[in-house]
């Protein structure tokens, strides 16, 4: 048995190496001094799609909509363990909105002959949506969430969602299907310098909106429903009463509070 | 604009809180607009619920049927294609539902999607202005959502007040008939209920509770030092359980335990609003986080913009001296 695996991913401000802040005019975020990763769920579920094909066989892509910059966390997650790597890059997909990401790695996605397409259940922007859209375009069984596959036979996987409450829903979806991949289900790799070394100078195909049959009208700000206004820190209300001053002060306060509460016993 | 729909989320014959939250919702869209409920399920816990949501909703579409016993959001989404108009307004909860739902249904029923709404500003022309949070809620954004050939919204939990009015006196139609095929790739199991803990966190008065800014597994047992001090349980936030640092059960938010404690200590948690879905009651919450702008100084009663792993031993030890 084979499976043919295609991951999408996405290169985005790294939250635990940044602060997130607005910029000047409240375009966009602050992105000078950026540190950028690959999206953590989406290094999720590289590592499933690789631990999946080393019990199977089969081979893992990865897949990006981006830059030249984008091509940088294809090359890590090759370095991981995928196969190949493809860059969807064109200036006609600047300002698309979820659905217009969606359609583009469809157009990919349906060059290929995927058994099984992946993506992190969520992004930067905690939409969660393009796995969703791509499976209703294809006509394809979807499942979120998800933080266990077990594979079946080369038809049927059983797979766990995760629910409300720590519990999980397990479903068994007929493949080709997509799913969304939650963080935790498993524990993904460590990358090296070694490992990126490795595939340094693997060539990395850029397909564009013609090579993949998109109608450049449809994607892109011209195609988008959905489009950003502006980026801004809410007033909300008072907030927490900030302790200052040295720490012995700080803390003596902060134990009276405790006290006062029923936080110390 | 085409009419408003609500999805309603219930479990055991009682709606979701969200069923009330998404009148309000509705009403911050279009103040006059008349909107209607729909009801998906089987048996006497459907049809609880039509009834129960019929007095804050003036129609409610009851969609009946044995493929529906469990919520499989394919299913369901097949037969809401069907049913509702195609540039109908559809508010669903933003849980692991909806988020299962939603994406595909706005390609379905090729209308606009937009995830995780905290409110709404109004309508000009054909947008609706929307506000949502990015980067795990360090940052908000206004968007506009063409809405001219529909949209399906996934509406936070908790994000509006709900409408406990109850005026509407509606009335339940039966749409049943018009679900149509639902054959699905996919077939729904069993629940694997979450493991229980050797520590019940959702019983603690106290909770010492912390997330990224612990940096590493050894550092654990300085939070678990100042626990003991103070008499309370150490609770953390998801990466703590993704990085499998401590157990599935000690984790609070949507996808771990619901705590109601007294106290709230959030140690090094930047305060994303799946964490805090988790932390009911009202409790006195004190934050100490590296990161002055950390979401959570935003929902805390003290906070303190101080490194944890200075700060917790520091604090244990005034503690321990009495």
């Amino acid at each position: 048995m084979n499976m043919e695996i295609l991951v999408c991913v996405k290169r985005v401000p790294d939250t635990a190496e940044n602060e997130i802040e607005v910029n000047s005019d409240g375009t966009d975020i602050e992105r000078d001094d950026l540190v950028y990763s690959v999206n953590e769920w989406d290094n999720y579920a590289v590592e499933e799609a690789i631990q999946i094909v080393d019990k199977v066989g089969g081979s893992v892509t990865v897949v990006t909509v981006g830059d030249d910059e984008s091509e940088e966390v294809l090359r890590r997650e090759m370095a991981m363990g995928a196969n190949n790597g493809l860059l969807l890059s064109d200036d006609a997909f600047n300002g698309s909105d979820g659905k217009g990401i969606a359609t583009i790695l469809k157009a990919a996605a349906e060059k290929g002959n995927y058994d099984l397409i992946m993506t992190g259940a969520q992004a930067d922007a905690g939409a969660g949506q393009v796995g969703g859209m791509m499976a209703a375009m294809m006509d394809l069984p979807y499942a979120s969430l998800v933080n266990k596959i077990e594979v079946i036979d080369d038809k049927k996987l059983k797979v766990g969602r995760e629910i409300e409450g720590g519990n999980q829903e397990m479903n068994e979806i007929d493949m080709p299907c997509v799913l969304s991949i939650q963080t935790g289900i498993n524990e993904p790799r460590y990358v090296g310098i070694r490992g990126i070394r490795k595939v340094a100078s693997v060539e990395i195909p850029v397909q564009g909106a013609s090579d993949l049959g998109v109608d450049a009208g449809a994607v892109g700000a011209a195609g988008a429903d959905v489009k950003l206004v502006d980026y801004f820190v809410p007033e909300l209300g008072e907030g927490a009463e900030m302790l200052e001053g040295s720490t012995e002060e700080i803390i003596g306060k902060l134990i009276e509070y405790l006290k006062a509460k029923g936080g110390l016993k | 604009m085409g009419q408003i729909f609500a999805y309603i989320t219930y479990k055991g014959g009682v709606a979701d809180d969200s069923a009330l939250e998404l009148v309000a919702a509705a009403k911050k869209i279009d103040a006059g607009a008349s909107v209607t409920a729909v009801v998906a399920g089987s048996g006497a816990d459907c049809d609880a619920v039509c009834n129960d949501v019929a007095a804050s909703y003036s129609d409610v579409w009851k969609i009946d049927s044995d493929l529906m016993a469990y919520p499989n959001a394919e299913v369901i989404r097949k037969a809401l294609v069907n049913i509702l108009p195609g540039d109908s307004i559809v508010l669903v909860p933003h849980d692991t539902f909806g988020m299962d739902l939603s994406p595909g249904l706005s390609i379905k029923m090729d209308s606009a999607f937009v995830a995780d709404v905290v409110d709404f500003e109004g309508i000009d022309g054909d947008n609706l202005k929307i506000v949502r949070q990015e980067y795990g809620g360090a940052v908000s954004t206004h968007i506009t959502c063409n809405i001219a050939s529909g949209a399906v919204i996934n509406v936070r939990p908790g994000a509006f007040q709900p409408d406990e009015s109850k005026s509407a006196g509606g009335s339940v139609v039966d749409k049943s008939g018009d679900a149509g095929d639902l054959t699905v790739g996919r077939k729904y199991l069993e629940i694997v209920e979450a493991e229980v803990g050797d520590v019940d966190i959702t019983k603690s008065e106290v909770l010492v509770s912390i997330g990224r800014g612990i940096e590493d597994e050894d550092n654990i047992e300085v939070a678990q030092e100042l626990a003991d001090a103070m008499g309370a349980d150490v609770s953390c936030s998801r990466p703590i359980v993704d990085s499998k640092w401590l157990e599935k059960s000690r984790q609070v938010g949507t996808s771990g335990q619901t705590v109601k404690p007294k106290v709230y200590m959030a140690m090094g948690i930047s305060g994303s609003f799946q964490h805090l879905g988790g932390i009911k009651g009202n409790p006195f919450m004190v934050a100490v986080n590296k990161n002055p702008k950390a979401p959570i100084f935003q929902v805390a009663d003290v906070g303190v913009v101080a490194d944890i792993l200075e700060f917790m031993p520091e604090l244990t030890e005034k503690i321990s001296e009495g």
